[in-house]
Formats: C-alpha cells, structure tokens, sequence
C-alpha cells in the first residue's frame, strides 16, 4: 500500500513539476524580443521531449554501440579492442543455430500472422454483426497479455511427463491418445520443430492485433466495386484476391512490418519457455544472457548492434514511407 | 443470391468458431487449472473437468496462496506502481510536442519527426545498459538511489513512449481544423493556451487511446522491471517468471498467478474496447 501511496505521490509530483517546467520555458520565451520568441517558442513544446529522447534512446543506442568494439574490465574502464567482441560472438557455439533461428522468426512469424489475421477478418465479414464482434473480441484477446503469462499458458499445453506418468499437457495427452509416445516437445530440434511451436505463441498472440487492422480495411472496401465483380460473375475467391485484397495491400504491409519488427526482437517468449536451451536462442535473448547471465559486456553489444543492423533496413523504409504518406496529404 | 449468401455465412461462422476455440482454449485451462485442487491438477489435465464435470474437486486455496505466501499481492501493488505514473507523465510530454509538431512552424521540424517516425522500431536492448550506467554514475556522484526505484523504470518507460505517443497524437491534432487554430490566434490566444485551452480538451480521445495501450504495455513489460526495478520491488511479470523456476508449486499455483497478472489487462481490455481498437488502427504506420 505503500508503494502505491508513492506512485500517487509521484503522479501528482510529476505532472506538477512538468506543467510548471513548461510554463516556466514559456514565461522566459515570452521576455524575449519578438524576434527571438519567433524562433525559440516551437521548442518549448518540442524541447523536453527532444532532451528525453536524446538522453534515454539515442545516446544510449550510441554509447551501446561505442561499446561493442570495447572490452570492458572489472572496474569499469575500457579500451578499444576493434572486432573482437563480434569475432566472439561468430565463434560462440550457438551462434549459426541463432542466426538460422532468428531468420525463420521473420520469415515464419509476419507471413503466418497476416494470412490467419487476414482469413479471420474476411471470414468475420459473412457473418452476423453480433457473432462478429463476439469472435473478433475471442481472437484478439490474447493481445493484451504479457509475454510471461502467454508462456505459462502455453508451458501447460506443451508439458511433457515420463512415459507412464499422467499427462497434463494438451499436445502430449492428443499425442498419446493417437498411441505416439509423450514427447518433450521443447527438446525435439529436428526440422527446428521447438523452434516452430514457439513461433505459434507469438502468432497466437499477434493473429489478433492483424485481424483488427484488417478487417477495417475490409470493411472500407467500396460496395459498388464488389457488387461490379458480382454481376460480373465472378465468384468468391475471384472476388476476394481480384477485388478485396489489391485495396486492402497496403495495410497488409503495414500490419506485416511491425509484426515483422516485434518477431525480429522476439525475446520473452524465449527466455520464459526454453530460456534459449536447446538450440532456441535468438538476438535478444543472446544479449540478455551474455550481458545479465555471464558479465559479457562486449559480446553483449555485439549482439544489440547486430540487432541494430538488422532493423535499420526497415526503418529506412518507415521514414520514407511516412514521407510519402505526408506528401500525399 | 440471398440464399447463397447465407449459407455463405454459415460455413464461414463454423470455420471462425473452430478457429475461435483454438484461440480460447489455452486460456479457458490456464483458468480452469488454477481453480482445480493441487493433486488433481498433477494428475489430470484440466480438460478432465469437461469430461467428469460432476467428480471434480474445486479449490480456490491457490490464489490465496500466491498473493500472501508467494508475495504476489506486493508484485501486484509493484505492478501498479511502476505502470501508474508510467502511463499518465508520458501523456503531457507528447501531447506538448505533438502539438508543436502540428501546429508550429520552426527549422528542422521535417527532419526531428523523421527521426522519431525511425526510433519508432528502435530495439529497447539498444539502450539498456548505458542508461543502466549512467543511473549507476549518478548515484555515484549525487547519492541519489534511481536504478532499483520506481522511478528508474518510469524515465525509461516514458523516453520509449514517445515516438509512438506522438505519432498518435500528432495523427489525431492533424485532422482538429486549422481554421480553429487560426480564429483564436486571431484572438489574441497565445500558443500556450491554445493548447491548454482548446486542443489538449479535444484530444482526449486519443490521449485515452494511448493511455490504454501504455498501460498494458508497462504491465505486461518484462525487460524494464528486470533491468531498472529488479528484485527489490519484483513486478508481476518477474515474480511470475521466478515462479515458472521452481517447479515444486504446482501447476494449480502458477496458474492462478498468471491468471491474477492478466485480469487486469483483461478488465482494461474488455472494458474499454472501443477506445482501445482506435487506438489500435490510428497507430497503425499506414
């Protein structure tokens, strides 16, 4: 109780002490000469958030970088050591297995999430508003669950016991009634199968998050273009990749990018069911380990800068998706 | 046509109910497993209780349990101290640049939103450890406790807000009419008051959208706890996570953890849909 009695505390105390920090930028703004507050005025509403994110997103980013070519010692100083952290890191055992397991995040995850996203909004477009808002509310659910508790969800439908033991696991308890043996499904590597049904949890999770956006952009489809196709006659499928899905394609991309984004920094998951054991690990996980687990400072940002790398092809193409999007307003 | 359309519809609610119970099932038995007695739950899987309804023993002993025994009523009120203020001080701090960024004219703006647009998918892991150091050096020179404080997790959760807050913001402000804007500069209003007076009120809704999915994301974060809260004040999720560890709980009592760490998300959710699924598709980077 009294640790919310401190949150409430700090509420009150933070939003007081940020209106009168912008009150008081805007009262010295305000003495200045008209010239002068011309120019300096925009960025007592920019200003803060400017110094925020400088200070906690882009010089950190920078700094981590800094120190994926140091090697840091116990008392904290550093000196530069070039590549080595990263030769560290391409020579670790785990790392091709990372590499191969981080690639078909991206390349399973987005693909999957969007096309059952996609399915469900179409499928819950035939049918009644109520049945429809019901079922939609079912599959998106999921969305708002953390990582860690999806895990625990899922753990109970993986669980494996012993041969001869009672099962409590759904998959294994299927599994042995077909007469297959209990299977520790999480240490099976053949055709990265654990890899896969770890894939299926963010999916259930994220299958929700496409559908919404997907079925508004479903929904906006012009009417008289699809009753033009009907008395056309073409029929349902014709109708659905001739006609729905070229005007719902860019929302499909939009949907798949940041799908694509939350697969490439796919990290709870791992740790909480697997913890990166048996050949599971990805980037995040790597670096959670290195950094937290052994003291690896420099293997650590090696594996972040990694990270890095490998998302800004994609941000690239975030700004200048949004400057098109802007020219065109 | 009429015909052909309904049974349309009919094939497409079987095909949608079957997928939806997929969908639900790993939920319905994480719930149902956390209300079973402990030696029934390590001997059947809680399906069991859809085939022998009538011989089942009920006990909510396990959620008592955890909330004193495995202090997950104090993760809880953690939870909500870390995710309160996290959510309501990034509100003000994006709704002043969102505003900026709408409606002021000043050099570099083009290019200061085109780098928030691009930290929008920044990885959090990028920053961890030099704010980390830097809350340590801090200390050092102040003595001044940040790193394992609430208020450690509240600047990180707030700095990481912002681009998708503003981006929000910024989207909903475009479409207030500029000739508002403009009548009461006429007027005589300062920009301040502008923004205080007439575009912070209009933008509630959106300010509520955002506030609903900051919240679940503050609550449903793993990384920034573990790293800027730690072990002192655990949160939910770390609680449950060190849970997850010790298998000699039983099924029944992680269960009933997990259960108690996603109904509030659940509530939030389920309360406040609509608010939330707008938020959900003005977020979207079109």
């Amino acid at each position: 109780m009294k640790d919310l009695f401190t949150a409430a505390q700090a509420v009150i105390a933070g939003i007081a002490i940020t209106v009168f920090v912008y009150w008081f930028l805007n009262f010295l703004v305000h003495r200045l000469p008209e010239r002068f507050k011309k120019i300096l005025e925009p960025y007592v509403f920019i200003g803060p958030v400017l110094l925020l994110i400088g200070l906690f997103i882009v010089w950190p980013t920078i700094q981590s970088i800094r120190l994926s070519f140091m090697e840091e010692a116990i008392d904290g100083s550093t000196i530069w050591v070039g590549l080595q952290n990263f030769k560290d890191l391409f020579s670790e055992e785990y790392f091709p297995d990372m590499v191969i397991n981080n690639l078909m995040w991206i390349a399973i995850v987005p693909l999957l999430t969007v096309s059952i996203g996609l399915a469900i909004a179409q499928l819950a477009n035939n049918v009644g508003s109520r049945q429809e808002k019901l079922l939609k509310s079912i599959f998106f659910m999921p969305m708002t669950i953390s990582f860690v508790s999806a895990a625990v969800i899922w753990r109970y439908i993986y669980a494996y016991a012993p041969e001869g033991q009672d099962q409590v696991g759904l998959f294994n308890s299927i599994w042995t009634q077909f007469g297959g043996e209990p299977q520790a499904w999480f240490q099976i590597e053949a055709f990265k199968l654990n890899n896969i049904l770890l894939m299926i949890i963010l999916i259930w999770l994220s299958a929700g998050y496409a559908m919404v956006l997907l079925s508004a952009a479903i929904k906006s489809v012009p009417e008289d273009t699809l009753e033009a196709s009907r008395v056309d006659g073409a029929n349902t499928s014709q109708i659905f990749f001739k006609i729905v899905l070229p005007q719902v394609w860019p929302t499909a991309i939009a949907v798949f990018i940041t799908v694509l984004i939350g697969a490439m920094k796919v990290f709870d998951i791992v740790l909480a069911m697997t913890g990166g054991n048996y050949n599971t690990t990805v980037l995040a996980q790597t670096f959670y380990l290195e950094y937290f687990i052994y003291g690896n400072t420099g293997k650590a940002m090696a594996a972040v800068v990694i990270l890095i790398l490998a998302i800004i092809p994609v941000m690239v193409y975030q700004v200048r998706h949004y400057r098109k999007f802007e020219a065109a307003r | 046509m009429n015909t052909t359309k309904k049974n349309k519809s009919r094939s497409s609610l079987i095909v949608l109910i079957i997928l939806a119970a997929f969908w639900l099932v790993p939920t319905v038995g994480l719930f149902i497993t956390s209300l079973r007695e402990k030696t029934e739950a390590q001997r059947t899987g809680w399906w069991d209780v859809l085939l022998r309804p009538f011989s089942q023993d009920w006990d909510i002993s396990s959620y008592t349990t955890v909330l004193t025994e495995k202090n997950l009523g104090t993760s809880f009120i953690s939870s909500m101290a870390v995710t309160i203020p996290a959510t309501i001080l990034p509100l003000l701090f994006a709704a002043y640049a969102a505003f900026g960024f709408t409606f002021l004219k000043f050099r570099g703006r083009e290019f200061f939103f085109s780098v928030i647009i691009g930290l929008l998918v920044v990885p959090l892991q990028g920053a961890l450890v030099p704010v980390l150091k830097m809350f340590i050096s801090f200390t050092d020179k102040t003595g001044i406790e940040i790193s394992g404080q609430y208020a450690a997790a509240w600047f990180v959760h707030s700095a990481f807000a912002m681009p998708l807050a503003i981006y929000i913001l910024r989207n909903y402000m475009m479409s207030i009419p500029n000739s508002l804007i403009e009548a009461a500069r006429v007027d005589g209003a300062s920009n301040f008051t502008i923004f205080w007076r007439l575009v912070l009120p209009i933008s509630v809704p959106a300010l509520a959208s955002f506030a609903i999915f900051q919240f679940l994301w503050v609550w449903n974060d793993y990384l920034i706890a573990f790293v800027f809260v730690g072990n002192e004040r655990p949160v939910l999720t770390y609680t449950l996570l060190a849970m997850l560890g010790q298998y000699g709980e039983g099924w029944q009592s992680v269960a009933a953890g997990s259960f108690i760490s996603l109904s509030v998300p659940l509530l939030v959710f389920f309360s406040l849909q609509r608010y939330f699924i707008r938020g959900l598709t003005a977020g979207a980077v079109k």
